[in-house]
């Protein structure tokens, strides 16, 4: 069971949404709904499930319903129509009282202008949340003081919000949410505000609590840097509708469409793009406990004057030359364990690109592909990989000049 | 004859309104009455019982400290401190005293209740759309009214004397709290009431919370105009027999003595300045606290 499950989710501003919703079952977009009904379509049909731990980003332009979506969620706006699940349970359905009990336990929201509460002090704003579930001071406290030191700001526990800055504000929004231990952090364009390189902090950092504190976060961002280097998964939101949904690499390498390629346009793709994308299979490999012979036999039918080697189990053992191989059938050796070049570059399939040029060295050998278990899932040649920027170039500089585009790849490395 | 020649009865419908309310909740006006002229009598002999001396001493002292409480031992409003403490000698020396005290005790007592009735009011208003709809015309209507008009309703229902003179003050000096009160909880920004309701907070919890701590600054805004109206009023109830500063200049008015009139009138702005002065601190105090 998903820990969120979103089904057929849509938000009409205005007082009489049904005309409207009837408008949109008919086909229209937004703005043809507001000029007939005068009410906005925030939402329509939105759908979407988040595993327990995972990250999820949603993107998109301003207006495009991004904000509306996330307070949804937990009902800072009423949803029109469609289900909100969390563990199973339709939070659209509860009562007053219900809702309450889910706000206080489930959820913790972390604001793009931080909302911290001016006439409190850092840690009674970060108290906040426990002090109106009715915990007694001492174990509040102690709990506030526990979320502080997880954003490493105890030493503020006394000061008040406007003494701190930016970025220790989003801390303490952050400690603030995390505060009564809730599963799902909801955070509205959190980092938006914050300067480029504390915002790079701020990232890791809320990936690094992510990884100890396995919680299930929906973050938002219309920033792409952002939502490529935070996001398991990324939804994008246009004139509230989902456009795609996928992995990283999916919205990079096969944009939806010309709304999603205007988002990737301009990112730095050398950066972004990993090992995955430049992968190709091996085209043929040897067993270890094959013969020379066989060896040289599959390499001649391939035109390969040199093949990697690994066991059975597809687990890399190393390289083999085709001359070596010569040699050693005519002095007549059977194993070739011996003949191996061993000290091949390997990755994993989520290396970013820019990584693995300083990899090729005067060899030209083909950089391994491996997976946790060492077992191989392709190589990166110099080739595909030039193929790959070049491409990426392209995407960058909007189809435009992809001329220019090539030899510049080219001339990298 | 035309018909707009056929005057309305309006103000007779309200005498008899007023008579009505007067029969009807004698016992209870009456009751209220006694009650609080026995305070406020009791107020001011225990103030005449002090020594003037001791009693600027500790005015100028209190003047000196308000809004510094949290700040050390030897922080305060110099200024504000020797000006009450050479003001209120001044008073004294002008032999103002007594009316001075009778004066402020009925500035106190008139605020306190303003404020009391005026701060559940302001919170009604802010927090429901229909009450703002309803309260905030009626302080048009209660801030435009001549001052002297209250005093007339306030004698049948009080009889002549201090309490129909805090009647009168109250409702003349109520309006600023209430709209302050109002403004200051509908100024705190959406984002925090959205915060505070993120959290699962409750109606209740987010007004006492958030929307009236933060409120507090512009409440005492309001606060102290409310007092500064008071003073006002105070002054001009001597009509219907207040005692204090403003009876001197009701009687300086009468015997046309020019003199007595502008000493009378130093005194009641002297006491403005004071009350003004601390009451403003107070509002900032919380501001200034960290
Ligand atoms: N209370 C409201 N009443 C009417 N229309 C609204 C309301 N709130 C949002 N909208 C409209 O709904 C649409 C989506 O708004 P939303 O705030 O969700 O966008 P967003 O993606 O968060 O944008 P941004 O990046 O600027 O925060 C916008 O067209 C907006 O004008
Ligand atoms: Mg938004």
């Amino acid at each position: 069971m998903p820990k969120i499950r979103v089904r057929s989710l849509s938000k009409v501003f205005g007082n009489n949404p049904t005309p409207a919703l009837k408008l949109r079952d008919k086909g229209l977009k937004r703005p043809e709904i507001l000029e007939k009904t005068g009410m906005t379509l925030g939402l329509s049909k939105i759908e979407f499930d988040v595993n327990e731990g995972e990250l999820l980003v949603i993107m998109g332009l301003s207006g495009s319903g991004k904000s509306t979506l996330i307070r949804c969620l937990n009902r800072l706006i009423e949803p029109t129509e469609g289900s909100v699940e969390i563990n199973g349970q339709d939070i659209v359905k509860l009562d007053n009282k219900g809702l309450l009990r889910f706000r206080r336990e489930t959820f913790g929201m972390v604001f793009q202008h931080f909302a911290l509460f001016p006439h409190r002090t850092v840690l009674e704003n970060t108290e906040y949340g426990l002090e109106i579930q009715g915990v007694d001071k001492g174990s509040r406290a102690k709990k506030g003081l526990e979320a502080l030191q997880l954003v490493g700001l105890e030493e503020w526990a006394d000061a008040y919000p406007d003494q701190l800055s930016g970025g220790m504000q989003q801390r303490v929004g952050l400690s603030r949410a995390l505060a009564a231990d809730p599963d799902i952090l909801l955070m509205d364009e959190a980092f938006s505000a914050l300067d480029p390189l504390i915002r790079r902090d701020m990232q890791q950092e809320l990936l690094d609590l992510q990884t100890r504190m396995k919680k299930t976060v929906i973050f938002i961002t219309h920033d792409l840097d952002e939502a490529l280097n935070l996001g398991d998964r990324i939804i994008l939101l246009k004139d509230g509708e989902i456009v795609q949904e996928g992995s990283p690499e999916e919205i990079l390498t096969h944009p939806a469409n010309r709304y999603v390629e205007r988002f990737i346009e301009g990112v730095d793709m050398t950066r972004i793009l990993t090992a995955n994308a430049a992968m190709t299979p091996a085209r043929a490999i040897g067993y270890l406990n094959d013969g020379p012979r066989t060896v040289l036999h599959r390499m001649r039918e391939n035109g390969m004057d040199r093949m990697l080697i690994t066991t059975r189990e597809r687990k890399l053992c190393g390289l083999v030359e085709a001359d070596v191989l010569n040699e050693a059938v005519k002095r007549g050796d059977r194993r070739i364990q011996d003949l191996l070049i061993t000290d091949l570059h390997k990755v994993s399939e989520d290396e970013p690109l820019n990584n693995l040029f300083p990899l090729f060295d005067e060899r030209s050998y083909p950089i391994a592909v491996v997976d946790e278990q060492d077992r191989l899932k392709g190589v990166v040649v110099r080739g595909s990989l030039l193929a790959e920027l070049a491409q990426a170039a392209t995407v960058e500089s909007g189809q435009k000049d992809n001329k220019q585009a090539q030899p510049e790849g080219e001339h990298i490395v | 004859m035309s018909f707009l020649d056929n005057k309305i009865p309006l103000g007779h419908w309200v005498e008899s309104g007023l008579d009505f309310l007067t029969e009807e909740y004698s016992s209870v006006t009456r009751t209220i009455s006694d009650v609080t002229e026995n305070a406020i009598f009791g107020l001011n002999d225990l103030l005449f019982d002090i020594r003037p001396e001791l009693l600027i001493v500790v005015f100028a002292l209190l003047a000196w400290k308000v809004g510094y409480w949290r700040k050390g031992l030897f922080a305060g409003n110099w200024r504000l401190g020797v000006f009450t403490a050479v003001g209120f000698a001044l008073i004294y020396n002008l032999g103002l005293w007594d009316s001075m005290l009778e004066s402020f005790t009925l500035v106190l007592f008139a605020t306190v209740v303003a404020v009391a009735l005026a701060v559940p009011l302001g919170i009604l208003a802010a927090l429901y759309e229909g009450m703002y709809r309803i309260i905030m015309p009626v302080l048009d209507f209660m801030q435009t009214m001549p001052a002297f008009v209250y005093l007339i309703p306030a004698i049948p229902f009080f009889g002549i004397g201090p309490v129909a003179a805090i009647f009168a003050t109250v409702i003349f000096s109520m309006p600023p709290a209430i709209r302050f009160t109002t403004l200051g909880i509908r100024q705190v920004p959406t984002q925090l009431i959205e915060a505070a309701d993120a959290f699962g907070s409750t109606k209740a919890q987010k007004l006492l919370k958030l929307q009236l701590p933060m409120a507090v600054p512009t409440m005492m805004a309001g606060i102290n105009q409310t007092i500064m109206l008071a003073l006002s009023m105070v002054v001009i109830a001597a009509m219907i027999g207040a005692d204090g500063l403003g009876g001197d200049v009701w009687k300086a008015i009468q015997r046309l003595q020019p003199g007595k009139g502008f000493e009378a009138g130093l005194a009641v702005v002297i006491l403005a300045m004071v009350l003004d002065r601390m009451t403003q601190k107070l509002g900032q105090a919380k501001r200034q606290s960290k």
